[in-house]
């Protein structure tokens, strides 16, 4: 069973991350549509596996942040990701199982899945 | 909207979307009904917005004429049986009380408040969620203040692995409310 005296290792095992993260400039922001259009898709459970891949990764240059209507429902789950000094990239029609190609390929490696993108849905 | 996490997910989205600094959730199962409560102290709605609000062509947001979150909850909750009421004051806050009939074949199953509950807070980290879940005379509580205590000032309740640690521990409490024997919960107060 997990209790909170879990969160006692979790702080200091981040502190002592903390020390080494570079600064929080060339953050890689992952952005993913939880309005009532994005949650009916099915958005948490995407949600939840760019949080888990970037766990299990050991990612610490990602910022997950979710928001709110992106604006074309019908394809939702959307999910945005903006690499500093680059053109934002918005994902549409998303699953768990795509996720872990975007983490590796985009999120790590710098290559936009273009398969899973807005431009090829349209 | 398959189960009601997702619903109570989307509804609490609109307590943060309101500017709320506490939001209070609850979650109970007993003799035949599922009910759950969303409470928070965000800029609550005016008498002529709350009159209008299961309209499905009332929203706030600018880039479509359509809300959708609240008609679907009361289309979900009337028709067991049950019912949705909001009451709201404008510059103090907002409650939504939702009342499924168990019994009825519509009525959704609860769905993964552990999902629910660590995705919120991980898109809302300094937001105070009070989360109460009660079901068959037990109870389990989550206090987000308390996380915050063990974790210190520095370590923000967005990180991935306290998200997926919020996760997982909910799934386990509420199991345990449902376990056949009876055990307490260490996240229990009395």
């Amino acid at each position: 069973m997990k209790s909170l005296a879990d969160l006692q290792a979790i702080r200091e095992k981040m502190q002592r991350q903390m020390d080494l993260r570079d600064a929080d400039g060339d953050q890689i922001r992952v952005v993913v549509g939880m309005a009532t259009c994005g949650i009916a898709a099915g958005a948490r459970p995407v949600l939840t596996a760019f949080l888990e891949e970037i766990e299990k990764r050991d990612l610490k240059n990602i910022t997950v942040a979710q928001t709110g209507c992106i604006g074309v429902c019908r394809l939702e789950p959307i999910v945005e990701v903006y690499v500093p000094g680059q053109e934002k990239v918005t994902y549409v029609k998303m699953s768990p199982d795509k996720v872990p190609a975007v983490v590796s390929e985009h999120l790590v490696n710098g290559r936009v899945v273009t398969d899973y993108t807005i431009g090829a849905a349209e | 909207m398959k189960d009601l996490s997702l619903h109570i997910l989307d509804i609490a989205q609109n307590s943060i979307t309101a500017g709320a600094r506490h939001l209070d959730l609850t979650l109970t199962e007993e003799a035949g009904q599922i009910a759950f409560t969303v409470t928070d102290d965000g800029c609550g709605m005016s008498r002529a917005l709350l009159e209008q609000v299961s309209d499905p062509f009332t929203t706030t947001r600018t880039t479509r004429k359509m809300g959708l979150g609240i008609p679907l909850l009361r289309m979900a909750a009337e028709q067991t049986g049950g019912s949705v009421e909001i009451t709201s004051t404008e510059g103090a806050g907002t409650t939504l009380r939702a009342v499924f009939n168990a019994a009825h074949i519509d009525c959704p199953p609860p769905g993964d408040m552990g999902d629910t509950l660590s995705l919120l807070i991980q898109g809302a980290p300094v937001l105070e969620i009070v989360y109460t879940r009660a079901a068959h005379g037990r109870r389990f509580r989550l206090d987000t203040a308390e996380l915050r205590e063990q974790l210190g000032p520095q370590v923000s309740l967005a990180q991935p692995e306290v998200a997926l640690w919020v996760r997982d521990y909910i799934r386990e409490q509420e199991a345990a409310l449902h376990s056949p024997e009876p055990r307490t919960a260490s996240g229990d107060r009395p």
